[in-house]
């Protein structure tokens, strides 16, 4: 009998009906797909994407060199250098971070005593060229000029559980 | 010999043990603050409680002595819960500002918040801000951090030996200042930053560069001097970013001077990179072939008489003897080692080091010094002497210069002559010196330097030989040198062979034409425009003086940058470690000392480190010795001679700049700006 009901399936085409019919029920379903770049997906707060020095809202820079986001970094991608600035606070010279070798761990924003360096919410910073993506303190600086009013949101909106 | 039990673990100490040296002894760790091996015991920061059965209290660990029969527990409760009151209280003032603190990472405080601190302060009122003192160039304050455990006072009066530092006010208001708001100018200075356990006192030059892990540590010996401070050379990427001592009791204890410390950023700077070749009055780059080609052709157009080397304060042993070797196989015969002019020679071993040994200072009783300030001219000899001085029963009798040696002195008076008077018994100071149980005498290097030098020397034997310094079992003759290289040079006998020219035939015989080449390894105390029109020949490291008059330069490697061989004053050879490369093309000494050999002609028969070091140790079995003190056996040195009336001159100006290192330093310029300069001339309101 196995046989017969194989052959009925085959000559009415069953299968394919079916098949038909799951596609076309997708049409009367809510889409999921989004129209990027001019449609996104929500983000978490907490998302961590391209990176960002912060200043204070009367311009000074957070950063006071204190080195734990370069010693915490597993991937050895932050460098810092520091020395006394002219009004003697403590104050980096150089403040690179090697976007190819960073994994986006988010250590270095857990490890930063004054939320200067943050991971933000920025995804799309693609380059041409590899060398574009060895960050200096203006890059990241820039990035956190640029970025602010979000990365002050979003740590006002993660600091009730921390 | 009392014994207690610590932990359940029973032991017996030495009488005078305090209960935390005990517990040390058995490797329990009480945290501590005020208390510090060298210093004296003041109790004050109540940190290293401890519990005691049938004591009321928890107990100071640090200054109580260890009592028969004492049970005490190290990790109870009871020690747990005192001392987190400690740290809590300790944190109330604290600013904890660790990141931006420089001693963050090595810091006491914070290690023991660790252990002892609390996750957040129970403290909601306003803390207490100190204003920041003006230490000098040398040392950052930020006397907020400071936690009041006196270790800086106590380190001032004690071992620096000058009371600049001081406490005012009470409980909360307590400030530690300078009493007269002056730059601390002790020569141990820097050593405060190694004994503050917080952040309050720390290096001015290393402000914010760098943080502890991120530094190579590599353990060395100092050649600024001629103590031979043991040190640890901290690295990064190729840079010397700090230098630290290291504990030697024989030597420099834990301390180090503030030109060992600070002068290390003159290596960064007038350093010779790469080999260079006067050209038409200018020097001018060049290859190592050509440089080397050059070097060869000279030495080889010169006949032997008309060849000379000097070799300088900061030579290696390791390349004293390549050099020795090269051109003694030349038949070289004008070497000289002594660029001061010093009339000392190889005589006798015990002619020349310091016999007693820096560690023997401790048992002496009775200490004449001879035309030196050993504050300048070896400071942690002096550390040493001072330390001596505050057990009681020691006199310093000065016979030279008066100077401020921070311990009372007996002034004789500034007479050459008077060592003979002393050697003959006509002088009452002679009876003084048989009459104690370890007299010592110290005989400056300037002292040397006269141009009666060899009979001050006799002199000085004499008076050793007839006051009983000289023992069986205690030798009381010392030189104290100033130069690293000089007691290396002695010990392989880099000077004059038969008919060679000593310094002054050198430079005699240059100005008139009879000495055609001069090799100058590292010499730079000499005023190079003295070499008439020899051809002069420079290896070294800077750019300093025997650069400027250099034909041909070779560069070569400071004393961070390579492993070599230094013998102190004590005759105690040690080893530096190389802690980073030499600059740009620059060579280790005795490997450019091997080249030339091979571009002669005639190759030296070692070709590695090894080779070489076991052929030193044939030359002189000290150096085999390594890091220990052969005691010399007693012989004739010395010339006897009249003593000219003339009094001693001290030979060294500066203490901050004695070399080409301190020469190049920016830190050692602004140290002779505030300490030296001011005490030289008054500033008027017109300079600059």
């Amino acid at each position: 009998m196995a046989w017969l009901d194989r052959t009925a399936r085959g000559l009415f085409m069953t299968e394919l009906v079916k098949g038909f019919a799951l596609t076309f029920s997708y049409m009367f379903k809510p889409r999921v797909t989004l129209n990027y770049p001019y449609e996104r997906s929500p983000l978490s707060p907490r998302f961590r994407g391209e990176h960002a020095l912060r200043r204070y809202p009367n311009g000074e820079e957070r950063c006071i060199a204190c080195k734990l986001c370069e010693a915490v970094c597993p991937a050895l991608a932050i460098t810092i250098e520091a020395e006394p600035r002219e009004d003697g606070s403590r104050r980096t010279t150089r403040y690179d971070i090697d976007m190819t070798k960073c994994i986006y761990c988010g250590l270095c924003q857990e490890a930063c005593p004054v939320d200067a360096i943050v991971e933000g919410p920025n995804i799309e910073f693609a380059t041409e060229t590899r060398e574009e993506l060895f960050y200096n303190k203006e890059k990241l600086l820039a990035n956190g000029d640029r970025w602010e009013p979000l990365l002050a949101a979003n740590i006002a909106a993660d600091a009730p559980y921390r | 010999m009392p014994k207690l039990t610590i932990d359940g673990i029973e032991l017996e100490v030495a009488p005078g043990t305090s209960v935390l040296q005990a517990c040390e002894q058995l490797g329990i760790e009480v945290p501590r603050f005020c208390y510090h091996e060298k210093l004296s015991v003041p109790a004050n920061c109540r940190m290293c409680l401890v519990e005691m059965e049938k004591a009321p209290k928890p107990i100071a660990s640090c200054a109580m002595p260890c009592g028969e029969g004492m049970v005490i527990k190290t990790d109870t409760d009871t020690v747990h819960k005192a001392r987190k009151g400690v740290m809590e209280f300790l944190l109330i003032n604290h600013p904890l500002d660790c990141p931006i603190c420089d001693q963050g990472g090595e810091c006491d405080l914070q290690d023991q918040a660790v252990g002892y601190g609390f996750d957040r302060g129970r403290y909601g009122e306003e803390k207490r801000a100190v204003k920041d003192k003006n230490l000098g160039p040398l040392i950052k304050t930020i006397m907020t951090r400071c936690i009041h455990c006196t270790r800086c006072i106590r380190f001032s009066d004690e071992i620096a030996g000058v009371s600049v530092m001081g406490a005012t006010g009470r409980g909360e208001h307590m400030e530690i200042g300078t009493y007269v708001e002056a730059a601390v100018s002790s020569e141990l200075s820097g050593n405060l930053v190694d004994v503050c356990p917080v952040g309050a006192l720390t290096s001015k030059p290393y402000a914010f560069t760098a943080r502890p892990w991120e530094l190579r540590k590599t353990e060395s010996v100092d050649v600024l001097d001629a103590v031979g401070s043991n040190i640890r050379i901290d690295t990064r990427g190729g840079e010397v970013l700090r230098i630290l001592p290291r504990l030697n009791e024989a030597v420099n204890e834990e301390w180090i001077s503030d030109k060992t410390r600070y002068a290390h950023d003159g290596l960064k700077r007038q350093r010779l990179d790469r080999p260079y070749i006067r050209e038409n009055g200018k020097l001018r780059a060049a290859s190592w072939e050509e440089a080397l080609a050059l070097t060869a052709a000279k030495l080889k157009g010169a006949a032997p008489e008309k060849i000379a080397a000097i070799a300088g304060d900061l030579a290696d042993a390791e390349s004293l003897l390549a050099l020795k070797d090269l051109l003694g196989g030349m038949g070289v015969a004008s070497l000289e080692s002594r660029q001061d002019g010093s009339a000392i020679d190889a005589a006798s071993r015990a002619g020349y080091i310091f016999n007693s040994t820096i560690a023997g200072i401790e048992q002496a009783d009775q200490i004449l010094l001879i035309g030196t300030n050993p504050r300048w001219e070896g400071a942690l000899v002096n550390a040493r002497i001072r330390k001596r001085y505050l057990q009681g029963g020691l006199t310093v009798t000065v016979l030279g210069p008066r100077v401020d040696l921070t311990f009372p002195i007996e002034h004789l008076g500034n007479d050459a002559t008077l060592l003979n008077a002393i050697a003959d018994g006509s002088h009452p100071y002679a009876e003084t010196l048989k009459a104690a149980k370890k007299p010592l005498l110290i005989l400056g290097s300037g002292a040397l330097a006269r141009p009666d030098g060899a009979a001050v020397w006799a002199a000085a034997r004499a008076v050793a030989e007839a006051c009983g310094l000289v023992r069986e079992d205690w030798n009381g003759f010392n030189v104290l040198h100033r130069a690293a290289s000089r007691v290396g040079a002695l010990d392989l006998g880099f000077l004059p062979a038969k008919g060679g020219r000593d310094l002054a035939g050198i430079l005699d015989g240059a100005r008139k034409g009879e000495v055609e080449v001069v090799y100058l390894l590292g010499a730079d105390e000499i005023d190079a425009q003295n070499f008439g029109r020899a051809f002069v020949i420079y290896q070294g490291h800077h750019g300093d003086r025997g650069a400027h008059r250099a034909d041909v330069i070779l560069p070569g490697a400071a004393y961070t940058e390579k492993n070599a061989t230094y013998v102190n004053t004590e005759g105690r050879a040690q080893h530096t470690r190389q802690a980073t490369f030499p600059v740009g093309e620059a060579r280790e000494d005795w490997k450019i000392i091997r080249a030339l050999s091979g571009a002669l002609g005639k190759p030296l028969p070692y070709d590695t480190l090894q080779q070489l070091r076991k052929r030193l140790a044939d030359a002189n079995p000290v150096f085999a010795q390594v890091d220990r003190v052969t005691p010399a056996a007693w012989g004739a040195f010395g010339t006897a001679g009249a003593v000219a009336a003339a009094p001693f001159t001290l030979p060294v100006e500066n203490f901050y700049m004695t070399d080409a290192i301190s020469r190049a330093s920016a830190t050692m310029a602004e140290c002779t700006e505030a300490f030296v300069s001011p005490a030289v001339a008054e500033r008027t309101g017109t300079h600059g």
